[in-house]
């Protein structure tokens, strides 16, 4: 939060100025910090999650609302609640407000495709978040879920490949079908595996994002390969069920199981902590929300006309294990309400 | 019931015949191991479709437990979280259902709301009110696993795994209630025509409270086994499809909606085929949707095959099914 001590700093320095002087109440300006302050102060910035209460939603807000309570501009949420329809809704109330910048977080590829074209045409500009529509906005931040996937894969090359001296036999749980996180990362995973066709995929099933549904699945795909390598896992809420069928099944140091996720402690390091996930591909949160923050001041200080000058800030991955966990690999909404952003 | 092929007996001979078709044809689907984990994966369903029977034999219906469910087990398990001794946590979460389950009875007997609209309501409300005030964030995690509470979904004594056991000791609950008890047998005097049950001298109205508190405490049983097995629970379950899974296994079991019909038998035997229907399904490795067309293809049999053995007449159509 180098904005919000920046500021504050700013202050002591004003309110020591002021009382020395009553002439020289303005705050230093180094030649460009004066610009910036006046032109985010006011702006009105609003954001349509797919839902809020789930650790990535809560930890983007979490930095959005700080830096801008710091800088003077206003964050609004309307929260849809997972259902489409109604983002659609609060998407459309929020383009008749007409705020300066308008956040997206699409559920799916064709959602808000529509909303897109629409809020621009009206001199919004729009941000998409970590999902995007076919639609480009002004910016897009969040993950390339061609490299989450490629990524995932090769940790499972290292573990169960040719040169690992396993068998190569994987099993991939995957999630709900339509989301770019499927379609994209299963695509990512055909490719790694058609480089190492020592891999061999004995199971393939989808438990929809529902963590008991991956218990199940598991069970009876462990019952069914008892000399599995390893598994595949696409989100750490639905892995903690397939987690917890590897353990039940006392097959914890047998399977190497890759997971993906925001990163958060409970949800990623605790896993990773008591062996349930070997390897984990997070798209670091905090760093996510610091370059949504990012994408936010360029908008409201450059004012582009909506459209003309798209940009994108991929969320550089990281990949976490045991043996290189730290204290800030993953994180708490505590910590980011804290000082996220 | 006097016909000879109830739709109990037909989803039997369907579980049956799918059971032996993959014994014969699947590797490793006879295996103790296999079978043990085919009733654990369908036991958390299997729990609650026994309180969803108790509501059904009752002419009522309960749509809210898929929201007490994660929103009682989340806030359990936020104040555990949050340093609460886990009895203290577990008390607080049982007087939460209490509450909710007397709510729907109220609504239900005094209020004269029907069944499935009281807890349609009720069951948006539980959900909203605990996501504002109960557990903010959807997915809430076990985050020790010291204790005996722990092991109540992911044990195993004597080789079989707890959530089956915790499936069989409600059903057998439930099944020596419904026999039994004087309140039991009352439910099905209530379910086969309330206005009689009301004109004999039964309380209809407090056994309606009685029975919807049943059925919430059943929905946090479950929820405790769900959680623990999974470390966790998502109170997103709210938005799910998963009551009409639970509707399902008990009306393919054989018990109606027009209630006063079955017993906790139809529930066991509902679950058990869709448990050998998951199961073998994944085995073969078909694709998700794939096993969504086979899984309502052969219900869709069983209700066509009780429909033509099982015609309705004027008797049981004046019932009135929903």
């Amino acid at each position: 939060m180098t904005g919000k001590k920046l500021l504050k700093a700013i202050f002591a320095v004003a309110a020591l100025a002021s009382a020395t002087s009553m002439a020289m109440s303005e705050p230093y300006d180094d030649g460009q910090s004066k610009t910036y302050y006046e032109a985010l102060k006011g702006k009105k910035v609003a954001f349509v999650p797919l839902s809020m209460g789930f650790d990535l939603t809560e930890g983007w807000n979490a930095g959005l609302q700080n830096q801008a309570k710091a800088l003077g501009y206003t964050v609004d949420i309307r929260d849809p609640n997972w259902n489409v329809e109604a983002g659609v809704q609060a998407a459309n109330g929020f383009i008749s407000d007409q705020p300066d910048v308008l956040i997206l977080h699409p559920l799916d590829q064709q959602a808000y495709n529509r909303i897109v074209p629409k809020a621009m045409k009206a001199g919004i500009n729009v941000v998409q978040i970590n999902m995007k529509s076919v639609t480009n906005g002004d910016a897009f931040v969040g993950t390339d879920w061609y490299e989450l996937g490629y990524k995932q894969a090769q940790e499972i090359v290292k573990a169960c490949g040719k040169d690992s001296g396993k068998n190569g036999k994987i099993a991939i749980i995957t999630g709900q079908a339509a989301t770019p996180t499927i379609v994209i990362g299963n695509q990512a995973f055909d490719d790694v595996f058609a480089e190492h066709p020592e891999i061999q995929v004995v199971a393939k099933q989808s438990a929809d994002f529902d963590p008991a549904k991956a218990q199940a699945i598991t069970s009876t795909i462990l019952k069914q390969n008892p000399d599995l390598c390893g598994i595949l896992g696409v989100w750490d809420g639905q892995d903690g069920g397939t987690a917890a069928a590897i353990r039940e099944a006392g097959m914890n140091d047998q399977i190497f199981m890759v997971s993906s996720g925001g990163g958060a402690q409970a949800a990623a390091c605790d896993n990773i902590e008591n062996g349930s996930f070997d390897a984990y591909v997070s798209y670091d949160v905090p760093g996510q929300a610091r370059d949504l923050n990012a994408a936010v001041k360029i908008l409201l200080q450059t004012e582009p006309e909506p459209g003309s000058a798209p940009f994108a800030l991929y969320t550089p991955l990281k990949v976490i294990t045991k043996d290189n966990m730290n204290a800030s690999s993953c994180w708490t909404l505590e910590q980011l309400k804290a000082s996220g952003g | 019931m006097a016909h000879g092929l109830s739709q109990e007996r037909i989803v039997l001979m369907i579980a049956t015949g799918l059971f032996i078709l993959f014994s014969v044809t699947l590797n490793g689907f006879l295996s103790a191991d296999n079978l043990l984990s085919l009733v654990q994966n369908v036991s958390i369903l299997g729990i609650l479709g026994v309180g969803m029977a108790i509501a059904i034999i009752g002419r009522g219906i309960d749509l809210s437990i898929l929201s007490t469910m994660p929103v009682s087990v989340a806030w359990l398990l936020n104040l555990i979280n949050g340093g609460m001794p886990i009895w203290a946590a577990l008390l607080c979460a049982l007087a939460l259902v209490v509450v909710i389950g007397a709510i729907n009875g109220f609504l239900i007997a005094y209020v004269e709301i029907p069944a499935i609209f009281a807890t349609l309501a009720m069951g948006i409300v539980v959900y909203g009110f605990g996501k504002a005030y109960l557990a903010p964030i959807d997915a809430v995690y076990i985050t020790r696993t010291d204790a005996w509470f722990y092991s109540i979904g992911s044990g195993r004594v004597l080789g079989v795994p707890t959530p089956v056991i915790v499936f069989a000791l409600v059903a057998a609950a439930a099944y020596l209630f419904l026999r039994y008890a004087k309140l039991g047998r009352f439910i099905y005097g209530m379910g086969d025509n309330p206005l009689t049950a009301r004109i004999t001298g039964i309380p209809v109205r407090p056994m309606m409270l009685v029975q919807y508190i049943i059925i919430s405490v059943i929905a946090l049983i479950a929820g405790i086994v769900m959680a623990t097995a999974l470390s966790g629970i998502n109170t997103r379950l709210a938005l799910s499809t998963m009551v009409y899974d639970v509707i399902l296994v008990v009306v393919l079991g054989g018990i109606g909606l027009s209630g006063g019909k079955g017993g906790i038998r139809n529930v066991v035997v509902g679950t058990l085929l869709i448990g050998i229907l998951l199961n073998g399904m994944t085995i073969m490795n078909l694709t998700y949707t794939v096993q969504s067309i086979l899984k309502s293809t052969i219900l869709l049999l069983a209700i066509v095959a009780d429909t033509l053995l099982n015609p309705r007449d004027e008797q049981t159509a004046q019932h009135g099914d929903i």
